[in-house]
């Protein structure tokens, strides 16, 4: 037995007590931030307990500390606080979450406790839900193509296991029905997999998060996700704490149970709207648009929270979904976004409203880890050659287009009516397709060649004479 | 090292501590926080208060937690095994740090950057002990990579008389080769020695530019050369391929040292780097890319404050390189991560902000930064030179936006990513009418000597003719192209043909992805070659339709990626088909 006044056990001792000790009254409420006075000396973004006047207790974290004041950040909201009768109680340990393989199938709160009315799952670990960052050189690079059945993501902006690659959409867009379309086809080809989808919503309406369960149910996937809700009529900041809470769980299902795991959050938009109330209330210096200067590094520990590691067979691919406000990719949600995710595809509503599904815009959509996933041995020889060439004819289209509406469509050349009659099948025949439609990569490279015999052959300067020669069907 | 308390934890909010009860402490000492002792720095000293920037994570810290003071700044541990290792931003080898803490990385990690058990074989200079030596100068060498020769230099601060040399023989980086006596009293050289990362290594001189670091690429060698010893930024929105032309330089340029900055960017880009470079041959020595490379990467997911050391530190290194004599070349990505990252210091200091919360300093320390670039005269009178090459991430795209405008104004070659083109899949997407290079002029007598004098001409010409085609687009997105007669068409058509087959470069086809010198001259030449006597040839009354459709052209188109750098031959045989095309055509029309 260990000598019992060993410095380890008195450190213990004194945190046990401290973690039991309750301060009771608060000395400010102000939006989510409950200010407390005078506490023991309180770690920072330590775990918090706040009692209500009615025995429930909401949990909240650390946001600032020193000698004086304790701020604490309530993600349950603080709406029914009162200051003379609100307990607080500081468990002396950053914020954890019991994570298990029994929490697929099942439904919970952006905590992480069940809101199915089934028990809490036992088992597991008990995680830290920050993580940690992963070491640059424990990383894999990406590079299994993932085939999700969509020509204009497998063909132009291939998904890669490990991959984040984002949906910029905007309000009334398709976005769900994508995201639920590739949760539903996703797979690598020739490998049978342990696959899980873990999926965090963040201030959707309760008929987006009816509409994901109902597509998981319909495809018998439902026993292989989790989902972690915080809706539209949750408190606004517990959607600070629900991606953190869903990839705690994608990374113990990844990492320890060799699991690939598709985690899909919607809405990221409403995540930073969260974290800009609570730094406007802190009275924080705000950079663009009232957002704080640490969006960029808040979003970034959540996005780089993916990938693979050397030696462990599972994986995290990322598909985080946003609303541009008023389509502007410029705002600086799917601006900072787009700066730390691998790509993304990007929705354009003009054609959504020419009844293109999906409305994945050829230009602006990029798929960064595409490069080592296709061409020979992953996808087809000809598929880098191809894509590039599409990408190039279609943005002439995109100038001809514009041409046309200024001088009109008769004054363009016949060349320029090749393009136009291109761009036209490639939107259609290529880029169009069902929501229930799953194209092999072998059908989508097809379509693609479909759509590029008719151009002339003089004007395919990215396609070698031998992919020609093959494919090629004017 | 000796620890002392220096004070107590007052405060924390995110990575600034505030301290109280300080007493003994130093401007910009390394200190260490709690007990699970975190690495920070003294920013801010009042009274008995001090402000600490922490490079790691500071969940769990609490008031009344104890400083360390370590007595010294923050440094760099500068000598054999620096190539090749990848170190976080403070110089903390990542490797390592995955042996003590597996895949995630723990905090409060101390391991040193330099191996202490390793031996390197040194072999002394020919220096005569009782030789007068003082800082920079070369005391031996040791093989650090089958490229490198490490030269080991005495620290910039010893001055006095060589007492003892170590013969040639293995020893590890702290062992003594050298003893000096010095004014203070008699010295010990190791191989290893230290230098503060915020305090810009000595030399004897600043020199002026004059060559270029050939970087392959060819719309910046031809177009918007740097020099040797400059300062370059690449600003563009995200995705328009910033650092696709940083890995693409530090794979192909002709610097013998490159350090690679990862400040606040994706994980997967390092590890492409470290899965990457290792293959990859380089063309001049036939060695592998990264034994000459150094990485620091400061992911986005880490601290954000050793985000700003980062940039310190890589400098720190490329600067102890150039002391050997070394051109290096360093790539920084990315400089606004970097800015963010003092604005959000400043931020939790409550600072006054001036532009867009951006502290008003902000604009000194970005000078501060590049103008540790430069071409110099070391300590020892060799000369050496340190290129910086900066990429920035406007947000929204927006170049007029603080960072990018400020750097602006202490770089003097400007890559601007243009948006449209990177849409338009034309990459490299430097725009050829925002970007500019203020290193032209001195880079010139280089290029002129190495393939000819007509290189200035040439060039000048092309890019006149981008300038021309612009206005020629304007008045075709009005009226249609057939409204310009055919000699104006041409123009667009030479430069359509210039964009496909010279400026694009794909960073990812083995043949295309750089470029000699001779090879883009040529290339270059060719082209002109078609514009010259194309013009000349509708002057006379050919169509352009006729000129067009010569079959040489689709292998022009191609060049890039058909004719080896090696294979100077066929661009010349290629050169000779085209003016057999024109003369053929010619030949047609006379009659
Ligand atoms: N020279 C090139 N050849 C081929 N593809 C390129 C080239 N340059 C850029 N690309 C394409 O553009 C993509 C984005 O480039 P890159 O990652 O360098 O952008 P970035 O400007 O660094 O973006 P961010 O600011 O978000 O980091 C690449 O993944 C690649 O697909
Ligand atoms: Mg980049």
């Amino acid at each position: 037995m260990k000598s019992r006044s060993s410095p380890e056990d008195l450190e213990a001792a004194q945190k046990r007590l401290l973690a039991g000790r309750e301060y009771i009254g608060v000395d400010r409420i102000e939006g989510p931030l409950v200010f407390v006075r005078n506490t023991h000396p309180v770690g920072y973004r330590d775990l918090a307990e706040c009692v209500d006047s009615k025995g429930e207790t909401r949990l909240g974290i650390v946001l600032d500390t020193s000698t004086e004041t304790v701020v604490l950040q309530i993600f349950a909201g603080t709406s029914g606080l009162t200051m003379p009768e609100t307990h607080v109680r500081f468990r002396g340990e950053p914020h954890t979450v019991q994570v298990s393989e029994r929490m697929l199938g099942r439904v919970f709160n952006g905590l992480g406790r069940p809101i199915d009315g089934g028990p809490s799952p036992a088992g597991g670990e008990e995680l830290d839900v920050n993580g940690r960052p992963i070491n640059p050189t424990a990383r894999e690079y990406p590079r299994d193509f993932i085939q999700t059945g969509i020509s204009a993501i497998d063909g132009m902006n291939t998904l890669i296991r490990g991959q984040k690659l984002p949906i910029f959409s905007g309000n009334g867009l398709p976005h769900n029905t994508l995201a639920a379309q590739v949760a539903r086809q996703a797979r690598i080809r020739g490998q049978e997999s342990r696959f899980a989808v873990v999926f965090a919503a963040m201030g959707v309406k309760h008929d987006v998060a009816r509409f994901f369960i109902d597509s998981f149910e319909q495809s018998g996937v439902l026993e292989n996700v989790a989902l972690f809700l915080s809706l539209a009529d949750d408190p606004s900041i517990e959607r600070l704490i629900t991606p953190r809470t869903a990839l705690t769980l994608a990374e113990y299902l990844a990492f320890s149970r060799d699991m690939h795991v598709l985690v899909i959050m919607t809405d990221m938009s409403n995540y930073c709207e969260a974290l800009r109330e609570v730094s406007t209330i802190r009275g924080e210096i705000p950079s663009r648009k009232g957002y704080p200067g640490y969006l960029y590094s808040d979003l970034a520990e959540i996005y780089e929270r993916s990938g693979m590691l050397k030696g462990f067979p599972g994986s995290i691919t990322q598909m985080p979904i946003l609303t541009m406000p008023n389509d502007d990719i410029s705002h600086p949600i799917p601006d900072l976004t787009g700066y730390i995710t691998e790509g993304q595809i990007v929705f354009e509503r003009e054609m959504h409203a020419r009844g293109i599904y999906p409305p994945v815009a050829g230009l602006p959509s990029l798929s960064r880890l595409m490069k080592d996933g296709i061409g020979e041995g992953m996808t087809r020889e000809d598929h880098p050659h191809l894509a590039s060439q599409l990408f190039a004819a279609y943005s002439y289209v995109k100038d001809v287009r514009n041409l046309a509406s200024v001088i009109g469509e008769e004054e363009l050349t016949p060349l320029d009516h090749q393009y136009l009659e291109f761009g036209e099948t490639f939107e259609r025949k290529f880029v169009s397709q069902s929501k229930t439609e799953d194209r092999t990569i072998e059908e989508t490279l097809e379509l693609g060649w479909r759509s590029l015999s008719l151009l002339a052959v003089e004007e395919l300067h990215r396609v070698s004479e031998e992919e020609i020669e093959k494919y090629y069907r004017p | 090292m000796e620890e002392r308390i220096i004070g107590q934890v007052n405060r924390v909010n995110g990575p600034v501590i505030e301290a109280a009860g300080v007493s003994d402490a130093m401007m910009l000492e390394l200190v260490r926080v709690g007990e699970v002792r975190l690495v920070g720095e003294i920013i801010k000293l009042a009274g008995d208060r001090a402000i600490i920037q922490v490079y790691e994570d500071t969940t769990g810290i609490a008031p009344g937690d104890n400083i360390f003071g370590s007595g010294s700044p923050l440094f760099v541990e500068l000598g054999p095994g620096l190539i090749g290792t990848i170190y976080d931003g403070i110089q903390r080898p990542l490797e390592r740090i995955l042996k003590l803490s597996g895949n995630f990385i723990e905090r409060g990690i101390r391991t040193p950057s330099l191996d202490r058990e390793k031996k390197w074989l040194f072999r002394p200079a020919e220096l005569a002990v009782g030789a007068e030596v003082s800082g920079g100068a070369v005391i031996g060498t040791v093989q650090e990579t089958e490229r490198v020769e490490q030269r080991i230099l005495l620290p910039p601060d010893v001055k006095g008389t060589l007492k003892s040399l170590a013969v040639e023989g293995q020893y590890t980086v702290e062992e003594t080769v050298a003893l000096v006596e010095t004014e203070s009293g008699e010295r010990g050289i190791a191989m290893m020695q230290r230098w503060p990362i915020r305090t810009p290594r000595p030399v004897a001189e600043r020199l002026p530019v004059n060559r270029p670091l050939i970087t392959g690429q060819r719309v910046i060698d031809t177009l918007f050369p740097v020099a040797r010893g400059g300062a370059v930024a690449i600003p563009g929105g995200f995705g328009t391929g910033k650092t696709m032309i940083q890995h693409a330089i530090a794979k192909w340029c002709d610097a013998e040292i490159i350090v690679y900055i990862g400040c606040g960017e994706r994980g997967n880009e390092m590890t492409d780097v470290l899965s990457e470079f290792p293959k990859l041959i380089d063309p001049r020595t036939g060695g592998s890319l990264m034994e000459r490379t150094v990485l620091i990467a400061n992911t986005s997911n880490m601290p954000v404050s050793a985000r700003e050391a980062s940039i310190y530190t890589g400098v720190t290194l490329a600067e102890y390189y150039r002391d050997q004599g070394f051109d290096v070349a360093v790539m920084a990505d990315s400089t606004s991560r970097w800015a963010e990252a003092l604005r959000e210091l400043s931020g939790r200091m409550e600072e006054m902000p001036a532009e867009e919360g951006f502290p008003a300093y902000l604009p000194t320390r970005i000078a501060e930064f590049y103008e540790r670039a430069g071409a110099m005269t070391t300590l020892a009178g060799q000369n050496g030179s340190v290129s910086i090459i900066g990429a920035v991430s406007p947000p929204g795209g927006d170049f007029s936006e603080p960072v990018t405008q400020h750097t602006k104004r202490f770089v003097r070659c400007f890559w601007a990513l243009d948006r449209q083109l990177a849409n338009a899949r034309h990459y490299p997407a430097i725009s050829w009418l925002e970007s500019y290079s203020e290193y032209l002029d001195e880079v010139t007598p280089w290029w002129e000597q190495a393939v000819g004098s007509s290189w200035t001409s040439d060039r000048s010409e092309i890019l006149e003719l981008l300038h021309r085609e612009v206005r020629l687009q304007q008045v075709v997105k009005l009226v249609g192209p057939d409204a310009l007669p055919d000699s104006q068409r041409f123009i667009i058509e030479v430069c359509t043909l210039f964009k496909n087959a010279f400026l694009q470069q794909n960073a990812f086809d083995d043949i295309d992805r750089y470029s000699t010198a001779e090879k883009q001259t040529r290339m270059l030449q060719i082209i002109l070659t078609y514009w010259r006597r194309g013009a000349e040839a509708i002057r006379r009354g050919m169509t352009l339709v006729r000129l067009r459709r010569m079959k040489v052209l689709q292998d022009i188109v191609k060049m890039k990626f058909t004719i080896d750098n090696e294979d100077l031959g066929a661009l010349d045989k290629l050169a000779a088909r085209l003016e057999r095309s024109l003369d053929q055509l010619e030949a047609i029309y006379e009659e």
